[in-house]
């Protein structure tokens, strides 16, 4: 009985498999992150079946975390689970060095010099391109309008560091509003993201040209101890456990005067469905200490073909039509101008109907043009990124160093000390994974 | 020969289950010896003890290993007493009462992630919390809970996430006890704390140790809390040796260090269940 139904299972099984041959329909298995635009983007995937009815899209959806963990795992040990994955642009160069990722040549009709040049040279290695941007961000300030008007102060486009401490000590009124909100949860993209920004343009940078952590550097200090004493005068109680969202919710409320953060933050914040100040919000680039170089960060979600894809073909197609010109259109058309994904096609920024929508968009693009991921620090750096250093080793370093500093934040150590320690164990990361000896 | 033939009749189920066990294991070990980077993974190499070594170097471990020993004792103290409170509170019959015992468990069923967003948005944000409004409202420095008191929060946290579950097994403890024995203890004029000390706990005594043991195995790999509320800072405070493992070897893709990690946590999980099954071993008998 048992043999018999076994032999039914595997005659079943056979049958099905030939019948998924002699269907000639290509699968397309794309991971992708659960955030707005991508979702989003598989709404609208009947298009693209319909335009090309020999493809199907599978879709494997995930949080960040996971979508990171599942996406390195399959790719480095070769598993082949997906055709077409969303990565970010810290793994882009990491992996499109060792060979990981097949090289995206889309025709003449993609128009690739379309693409923002700061995103596209984040996503290439040595000139080829082996990702497509989907959606990308920078940096810039925020502030709200009404408080700076009261106080009697005009921000320039690109303020100083030094202004915008002058303003928050202006505006600062607690409870009912705080000066200015920032980052302090440890993480390296929470608040090492927005941290290394500031290290930048104070003048220093990760690692110099022999892959010595640099932590212990002068602008490194000067960076730190300016960021915990703005925030411990100046921002809101509870800063070190703040990340993007926690602060999103305290801007939406009136309660900050001031963020720099990513400029998606802008959509948000703008939008009076969600913010109670929503009329109240204006726009600055990020602020500058010493240099203007790497002020602000620059992240993009690109889509990628990993070299182990059988359905090469197919997947270049999908790339090239999400990450399309068109695609921006289409999305404009079928879920409004507000919702298109931004920061990578100069035509979007030239759309009339996205200029309206969007009334961050011009600072959104003048935050992007101006971020450089090869050449981000004052001296010369060995690695590529603006808010991250794109080396495997990062991540581990990141968290570590931003634990640290969400120490110095919240007085348990001083800054010098978090440094310290934050330099020995970069150093260790460094030293097994074999920079130098 | 009567014997081989049951032996070999079950030695599927046994071999398979032997297997279940010792494949994973083996191959935590066997990865623990050598350089296995995901992210570099041409590198490979027998390293021997390299890993431990660097895991156990980390400046962060000794806060790590104490930090986990003091949410598991504080969490398991104050679910254990909590608990035991509680079960007693509503042993009695009282007029919705099924609705008070649903209540009571439902905290059991959120999940950590979601435990952790509300403690920390809804109760102990600094700002908007309703702790810090009710510190406002008697004219008080609303406490920074993050900041302040991390490791404290968290305990908080997975605590009243806990706390149900010692609540519900009491409860069913306390069904069994015996009423006529109680009633006799009142007759003879035993005050409450004297019926509590020598009729209730010794009756609750193998439910306790349950209790115990389970939220220990549970208990030393809290993450969620940790990574959705402090990130395991500031600094050290809220890092335990689950953060420890994820900071220092899943960040990097580093399966040669998160697999000497694992079984250190392994050792340590050990340790304690010594220490717990001499401690309260009597009441398993």
């Amino acid at each position: 009985m048992k043999l018999k139904s076994g032999l039914a299972l595997a005659f079943g099984l056979a049958v099905a498999s030939l019948a998924s041959i002699s269907h000639a329909a290509t699968e397309l298995v794309i991971a992708t992150v659960n955030n707005g635009h991508m979702i989003e983007m598989q709404k609208l995937t009947k298009f693209f079946e319909q335009a090309n009815p020999d493809i199907k899209v599978k879709w494997v959806t995930l949080e960040e975390g996971v979508l990171r963990q599942r996406v390195t795992t399959d790719i480095a040990t070769k598993g082949g689970q997906f055709d077409v994955m969303t990565i970010g642009m810290y793994e882009t160069p990491i992996w499109g060095k060792k060979g990981w990722l097949q090289e995206l040549k889309p025709d003449a009709a993609y128009d690739v010099d379309d693409l923002l040049p700061a995103m596209r040279q984040g996503l290439s290695v040595d000139g080829k391109l082996f990702a497509a941007p989907f959606y990308g961000e920078s940096s810039m300030l925020m502030y709200r309008k009404d408080l700076a008007d009261k106080a009697g102060v005009k921000l320039p486009e690109r303020p100083t560091w030094a202004q915008v401490k002058e303003l928050a000590a202006k505006i600062h009124n607690p409870p009912a509003v705080y000066g200015i909100c920032l980052r302090g949860k440890p993480g390296w993209g929470d608040n090492m993201a927005f941290l290394t920004t500031l290290v930048n343009t104070n003048g220093g940078q990760w690692f110099d040209m022999s892959w010595k952590p640099q932590l212990e550097s002068k602008p490194w200090k000067d960076a730190i101890k300016f960021y915990v004493d703005l925030l411990n005068k100046y921002g809101p109680p509870g800063s070190s456990a703040n990340s993007f969202n926690e602060i999103l919710a305290l801007y939406n409320e009136g309660k900050c005067g001031m963020w720099v953060d990513a400029t998606i933050a802008a959509s948000f914040i703008s939008d009076p469905k969600q913010s109670k100040v929503a009329d109240k919000v204006a726009f600055a680039q990020a602020p500058v200490a010493v240099t203007p170089k790497g002020a602000n960060w620059l992240w993009a979600w690109a889509l990628a073909i990993p070299a182990g894809s059988k359905n090469q073909e197919a997947a270049q197609k999908f790339i090239a039509w999400a990450t399309s010109k068109d695609y921006v259109k289409l999305v404009g058309k079928e879920a409004g101008w507000g919702s298109v994904p931004t920061g990578t096609r100069k035509s979007t920024y030239t759309t009339p109907e996205f200029l309206k929508a969007a009334k961050f968009a011009d600072a959104e693009k003048k935050a992007i043009d101006s971020a450089n991921p090869n050449d981000s620090t004052l001296p010369k750096s060995p690695y590529v990124g603006v808010q991250f250093a794109a080396i495997p080793e990062f991540q581990a370093i990141g968290i570590a160093v931003g634990q640290q500093m969400s120490a110095a934040l919240a007085g348990k150590v001083t800054v010098d000390e978090a440094l310290k320690s934050s330099q020995n164990s970069a150093d260790r990361e460094m030293r097994k994974a074999g920079y130098y000896k | 020969m009567t014997r081989f033939l049951p032996r070999a009749l079950l030695s599927p189920a046994v071999i398979t289950l032997f297997l279940w066990m010792i494949v994973p294991l083996l191959m935590t070990i066997y990865f623990s010896l050598i350089r296995y980077n995901l992210m570099q993974p041409e590198e490979h190499g027998f390293i021997g003890l390299a890993n431990y070594h660097f895991f156990v170097t980390d400046p962060s471990f000794g806060p790590a290993i104490i930090n986990t020993l003091l949410l598991l004792g504080s969490v398991i103290v104050i679910t254990v007493i909590g608990g035991v409170a509680l079960a007693l509170l509503i042993d009695d019959p009282f007029p919705g009462r099924a609705v008070v015992r649903v209540l009571l468990i439902s905290p059991f069923f959120v999940m950590p992630t979601v435990n952790a967003l509300l403690w920390k948005h809804m109760m102990m944000n600094p700002i908007y919390g309703v702790f810090a409004q009710v510190w406002i409202f008697f004219g008080m420095q609303p406490v920074d809970w993050m900041t302040d008191w991390p490791l404290f929060s968290v305990i908080l946290m997975v605590a009243w996430q806990w706390l149900p579950f010692a609540t519900l097994i009491f409860v069913t403890a306390l069904q069994s006890m015996n009423r006529e024995q109680l009633e006799a203890a009142r007759m003879d004029g035993a005050h409450y704390l004297q019926q509590l000390r020598y009729l209730y706990v010794p009756h609750l005594g193998r439910s306790i140790a349950v209790v115990i043991m389970i939220e220990m195995i549970f208990l030393m790999s809290v993450f969620a809390e940790i990574y959705t509320t402090t990130g395991g800072g500031p600094g050290d405070a809220s890092t335990n040796v689950a953060f420890l493992i994820f900071k220092q070897a899943l960040l990097n893709f580093d399966a040669g260090v998160a697999s000497a990690g694992a079984l250190f946590a392994v050792v340590l999980a050990n340790i304690v269940a010594i220490f717990l099954i001499r401690l309260i071993g009597k009441n398993l008998d």
